[in-house]
């Protein structure tokens, strides 16, 4: 599920045999724009559906998703066809992360192989690929002004890649454990911000009160609450799990 | 008239060779000496090289005199050397190591530091954690690919007797995919296919069962227990030891693990055996051997069971599911393999 950056309610939600569709959370209860699948292949039968990533098009309506049978399509709700607009293959295995550059003529997509391809949107064409994950991709994440590209992956490594002039892996860091999603952040010197002076005080005042809250209730069932504040102070890094869809890790 | 002996030796050499770089000095000693040699001074270019003479003959001669002062040189400096390190005594530089690929091995950043509190937590939270707690006990099935021919059903018959609490199975054309639901079924924790190509197996897929990950290694330079020389009699049904060696990257760590959970906890002392990974430059050898010690340092070993080296492919996350399961680590050659001093494993 992916939210649109410039409409904070229009939300898009795709899946396993489950089609593209674009709900908006103001308006009614059916979704916005429901895409087809496309025409039966060459033998005949029905393309399975399988989408990954989806990301919206920026000073459009257009959305593009990438599939776990190696297919990148872009679909535009404003025309009247349903079908994707443009389609483009990349590989042999599911991709499975996928980002806008910033310059918003083309995608970077990342495979199960740890193989990553810059597509080009207007043609539909593999404009080139970048080099050295050895894992397959789980997160996908450009810099806004820079063409700057990072990247995560299941073999532990987050890399930095230049996207152009000339094309290349910029730095790397082994981070210890399988990494599964990754966020740039906006702000800079955030290490510098006094964040975590004022965490424990603000931490311990919503521990008193939420006891006092547990206290005054009657004891109708003894749970446990969830450990969330401490442990999202504690971690300051740019890691952040997500639990997949389809993963079976703990 | 050292030189005058030294031309004599070679005065019927000298005949032949006429163009040779000689001085004139030695040219008269010659001369005088023996008379009936008459040697030629030639002077050679400068730039010239032993391999531009066009005779065969010829050429091999220089080559061969060039070679023998070249040894006389070096042992000349080799017993200089000794000299001075008896000389000095205690005092002499230590001896210079030489430079092995091992040696000169690429640091790798993914070295797993014995007291990491965040890889001691991971392995802790992983698929082989059940194992490693004590929950589970291994139960494999070892099959091959479709159709096995003589060499790959001995080697399962070999393997099954290493690795105890194993069942060899034919797989008449069935598919992974489907074998593996039932042997999850029936509470098998790993599943080994052997591959075969052209009548040898070549290829061997490790695959812990519940949702484990699967490891691809290309085999090679196999070898049944009758082409074993100087073997000892078949294993008998004790538990085996186990020997990992040099698995240090986090990879490393992981495969190593994963051959660790093939064989039962505790092992049976007194059958004296032993089953080794070692693995080197990415490289992993299997050996199986029975030892005996016979005194506190002594120990003789018999090499029993079948040999065989590994090399990995691919690890993927989850059961086996090449098409679309998610790799962890693949091999790829040609970024990986630019570097002949950096391994992975």
């Amino acid at each position: 599920m992916r939210q649109d950056p410039a409409h904070p309610h229009v939300v898009a939600t795709g899946g396993k045999e489950n089609a593209l569709k674009v709900w908006d959370l103001q308006g009614s209860e059916e979704p916005v724009f429901r895409a087809k699948n496309v025409r039966n292949d060459w033998l005949d039968l029905r393309v399975p559906i399988w989408d990954q990533d989806i990301q919206f098009l920026p000073e459009s309506q257009k959305l593009v998703t990438c599939t776990g049978y190696h297919q990148v399509r872009v679909y535009d709700p404003a025309s009247p066809q349903r079908r994707p607009v443009l389609e483009a293959t990349y590989g042999e295995y599911p991709l499975t992360a996928m980002t806008l550059t910033p310059g918003g003529n083309s995608v970077i997509v990342g495979n199960t192989h740890g193989q990553l391809a810059e597509i080009d949107l207007r043609q539909g064409r593999l404009l080139g690929c970048l080099k050295g994950l050895a894992g397959s991709v789980r997160g996908l994440q450009c810099h806004p002004s820079k063409p700057l590209l990072a990247s995560c992956g299941l073999d532990r490594i987050l890399r930095v890649h230049r996207i152009r002039n000339p094309r290349g892996l910029e730095h790397k860091v082994y981070l210890k454990s399988q990494l599964n999603c990754l966020l740039v952040s906006g702000r800079d010197n955030w290490e510098d911000e006094p964040q975590e002076p004022q965490e424990p005080s603000q931490l311990s005042s919503e521990d008193t009160e939420a006891d006092e809250l547990w206290a005054s209730l009657e004891a109708a069932a003894k749970r446990k609450l969830p450990d969330l504040e401490r442990t999202s102070g504690a971690f300051q890094t740019r890691r952040r799990k997500k639990k997949r869809p389809g993963s079976t890790s703990p | 008239m050292e030189k005058a002996g030294g031309s004599r030796k070679k005065g019927l050499k000298r005949k032949r060779a006429a163009e040779e770089p000689q001085e004139a000095a030695v040219v008269e000693d010659g001369a005088t000496d023996s008379g009936g040699q008459a040697p030629k001074a030639t002077a050679f270019p400068p730039g010239f090289s032993i391999s531009e003479i066009k005779n065969k003959q010829r050429r091999h001669l220089m080559f061969t005199r060039w070679k023998q002062q070249q040894r006389k040189e070096k042992l000349a400096t080799k017993k200089k050397l000794k000299k001075e390190r008896e000389a000095l005594g205690d005092k002499a530089p230590p001896k210079p190591i030489p430079k092995t690929i091992d040696n000169q091995r690429v640091y790798d950043e993914t070295t797993v530091d014995p007291n990491d509190e965040e890889v001691a937590y991971d392995e802790a939270t992983d698929e082989f954690a059940s194992y490693f707690n004590r929950q589970t006990s291994p139960k494999i099935l070892i099959t091959t690919s479709d159709r096995p021919h003589g060499r790959t059903v001995r080697l399962c018959e070999q393997l099954s007797t290493v690795i105890p609490n194993s069942h060899v199975y034919y797989r008449r054309g069935l598919a992974l995919k489907r074998i593996i639901p039932q042997c999850i079924s029936r509470d098998f924790t790993d599943l080994i296919v052997i591959n075969e190509d052209r009548k040898t197996p070549n290829g061997l897929i490790l695959s812990h069962l519940p949702n484990g990950p699967t490891a691809h290694f290309k085999m090679s330079s196999v070898r049944l227990r009758k082409e074993i020389k100087r073997k000892g009699k078949d294993p008998t049904e004790h538990v085996p030891e186990i020997i990992l060696n040099n698995f240090t990257t986090r990879l490393g760590h992981s495969i190593g693990r994963m051959f660790a959970s093939l064989f039962p906890h505790n092992p049976q002392f007194i059958g004296r055996q032993v089953a080794t990974f070692h693995n080197q430059r990415d490289y992993i050898f299997f050996r199986f051997h029975r030892y005996i010690f016979r005194s506190e340092k002594k120990v003789g070993i018999q090499e029993l069971g079948p040999r065989f080296t590994l090399k990995l492919r691919s690890l993927q996350k989850g059961t086996f599911d090449s098409k679309y399961g998610e790799y962890e680590w693949v091999h790829k050659p040609r970024e990986m393999d630019t570097n002949r001093r950096k391994f992975h494993l």
